[in-house]
């Protein structure tokens, strides 16, 4: 089953739409803006429809089924948040519209910064960042802004631990600084002689994952930081795995400078595909001003007969803009009404269930999937893919025979420190029954590697399309059959 | 798993030839295979540029993940497997021949002193698997 470009689905002149004749007095565009050929495909209107719709069904996604695709908190994401969103007062403003008409969205915008601090403990929140990845380089930029305004220019080395998320290392280099990895020890903990050898005077911060990729809670974060801050560094918190501590520890009482959220993780906005991704930074009271701007804030607090003026407030040493306009604003929405939706009780009950169900799938499973570091998890766990007596399998065709069961695969060959990773995260919104499928056709998958390996070697079976080639995914970057005679006509200009 | 006796390994799974003073460089049998489908290969130092032992030369990336390549030996680069650029899939297919990836001027033959021999490597790799 082979589906084709749109472009191949083109016919010339074919129309989905015709305008109405206008009912304006009407100004031809200057000739010099014209252009003569626009490379569109022509289709009808249920062709389009079509075409999307079977795409949308080779997919597997939250809404399809189970996604324990581990680090990424793969929850499902509630319909009240499409619908909190589509309210026309918040889909049809404008970011230029003037202040006084956007008042709702701008109080959204200061609580949800509000709801944000509280939960994670800190004194301020930009909602600027559009990523994880780009509230990581948020942060740590502003620990490097941080270190300059004291004086501590020479400070530019970052200390990762091997069980942090992959994005920790290149957010690092990309400010500027120089990485050094920290060993992990037996527990799966930071090692603390190796922070200790590494705390210097040019030691500009720490960025630690908590829980760690290994789906471990640091026993040691205080210890960690006290190091970190007796040294004269900060420390960055990646707060992606944040499912697993709402309500139960803010990170900024542990002594985190700054951490990013996760808005497309945590607060259940759409992830992947679905996305934009959104990732708020907290930091705490001593970097406030040096957040980027503008954040939103009281501009004038009004009186008795008028209501307070919300705006935009420039911290005084600013890092500067890094997002146009303001943020994501839709997911702001949506994340904002997941949280009123479960009040703080229910965000303590997210973590417990995440967590809840996390331990339930390891135990169930542990007896005949090697667990290398055996502890209660937090919101996930990692397994080794692989048995001594069954050498030809590798996480990788575990994964792909989990697909067969039509579960969408877990996260693997990360993290690095364990062989032939299986780094799983079933999500608080998981039933009993669907976590029991789970381990069932995750037994049933380690007898078969066992007894009729080929059938994971050949995995999967039921999918719209068998194994893919990964090597010519990531090598042959141009995989259309043919390119359209009207973008090699543009290519060729 | 081939590990050739005439060759000297590093802990970071590269191996060095060494003919009179020049050193050829590779990653291992025992590295590719970790890495596994090896799609992208990047040796960031130039011929005519020197490196010292431990330096990144450049990275190596596969379907699983991607690794820095570290300079087992001090030494200015003599040449760069071009081939490898094209197909980078050599370094699985022939790891200790076609795959090699640079070739160096060594500039301080006291440096192979710390490298392993073929039966310490390989007790290395098996304490690492």
């Amino acid at each position: 089953m082979v589906e084709p470009l749109i472009y191949d689905l083109s016919s010339l002149g074919r129309r989905g739409v015709r305008f109405p004749e206008p009912d304006v007095p009407h100004t031809d565009l200057p000739e010099k803006f014209l252009r003569k050929e626009l490379p569109l495909p022509e289709v009808s209107e249920p062709e389009v429809i079509r075409h999307f719709t079977r795409l949308s069904q080779l997919n597997h996604g939250v809404d399809t089924g189970f996604y324990p695709l581990g680090s990424c908190t793969m929850k499902y994401n509630p319909k009240i948040n499409e619908q909190a969103a589509r309210l026309p007062g918040f889909a049809h403003v404008h970011p230029l519209q003037p202040l006084e008409t956007v008042q709702g969205s701008l109080i959204l915008m200061h609580l949800l910064q509000e709801f944000l601090k509280e939960i994670g403990g800190f004194a301020g929140v930009t909602l600027q960042p559009a990523a994880g990845a780009h509230g990581e380089l948020t942060g740590v930029s502003i620990i490097r802004e941080y270190l300059h305004s004291i004086g501590e220019t020479q400070r530019n080395k970052i200390l990762i631990p091997d069980s942090a998320h992959g994005t920790n290392p290149a957010t690092s280099s990309m400010s500027g600084m120089q990485v050094v990895e920290l060993p992990s020890d037996e527990r799966g903990n930071v090692d603390l002689e190796a922070l200790r050898a590494e705390c210097d005077q040019n030691l500009a911060g720490l960025m630690l994952t908590n829980p760690n990729t290994l789906g471990l809670f640091e026993e040691q974060t205080l210890e960690v930081i006290e190091l970190v801050h007796e040294a004269g560094g900060l420390v960055y918190g990646d707060g992606a795995n944040m499912n697993a501590l709402l309500g139960i520890v803010r990170p900024g009482d542990l002594g985190f400078d700054v951490l990013h959220y996760n808005l497309h993780k945590t607060f259940s906005t759409p992830h992947g595909g679905g996305g934009p991704g959104s990732g708020p930074v907290g930091v705490a009271e001593h970097l406030v001003d040096f957040l980027p701007g503008p954040i939103v804030g009281i501009i004038d607090q009004g009186a008795d007969d008028n209501p307070p003026l919300y705006g935009f407030l420039q911290p005084q040493k600013s890092i500067g803009r890094v997002k146009s306009f303001h943020g994501h604003f839709g997911i702001f929405v949506r994340a904002f009404t997941y949280i009123l939706m479960h009040g703080a009780s229910g965000l303590r009950e997210v973590s417990e269930g995440a967590v809840l169900n996390a331990n339930y799938l390891m135990s169930q499973l542990k007896d005949i999937y090697h667990l290398p570091f055996d502890r209660v998890c937090m919101h996930e766990f990692v397994f080794e893919g692989r048995w001594p007596d069954a050498p030809d399998i590798h996480a990788f065709d575990i994964a792909k025979r989990l697909m067969d069961f039509g579960f969408h695969p877990p996260t693997y060959y990360f993290p690095l420190i364990v062989k032939e990773a299986l780094m799983i995260e079933p999500t608080e919104t998981e039933t009993l029954e669907t976590l029991d499928a789970f381990v069932d056709a995750m037994r049933q998958i380690a007898e078969e590697a066992h007894t009729d390996p080929e059938i994971l070697l050949t995995a999967p079976h039921n999918t719209p399309f068998a194994r893919l080639d990964e090597v010519q995914a990531a090598k042959q970057l141009v995989f259309c059959c043919q390119v359209p005679e009207f973008i090699k006509a543009v290519e060729g200009d | 798993m081939n590990f050739p006796s005439e060759l000297k390994y590093s802990k970071e799974d590269e191996w060095v030839q060494v003919d009179g003073n020049t050193g050829t460089i590779g990653i291992t049998d025992f590295a590719q295979d970790q890495l596994s489908d090896i799609v992208y290969l990047e040796i960031t130092l130039t011929e005519g540029e020197s490196g010292e032992k431990g330096e990144v030369f450049g990275t190596v990336e596969s379907v699983k993940a991607a690794s820095d390549l570290f300079l087992p030996i001090g030494g200015k680069i003599l040449e760069v497997n071009e081939d490898l650029l094209e197909t980078p899939e050599l370094v699985n297919s022939d790891p200790y021949g076609a795959g090699w990836l640079v070739k160096i001027e060594i500039a301080d033959s006291s440096e192979l002193d710390g490298l392993m021999n073929a039966s310490d490597y390989e007790t290395n790799t098996k304490e690492r698997s």
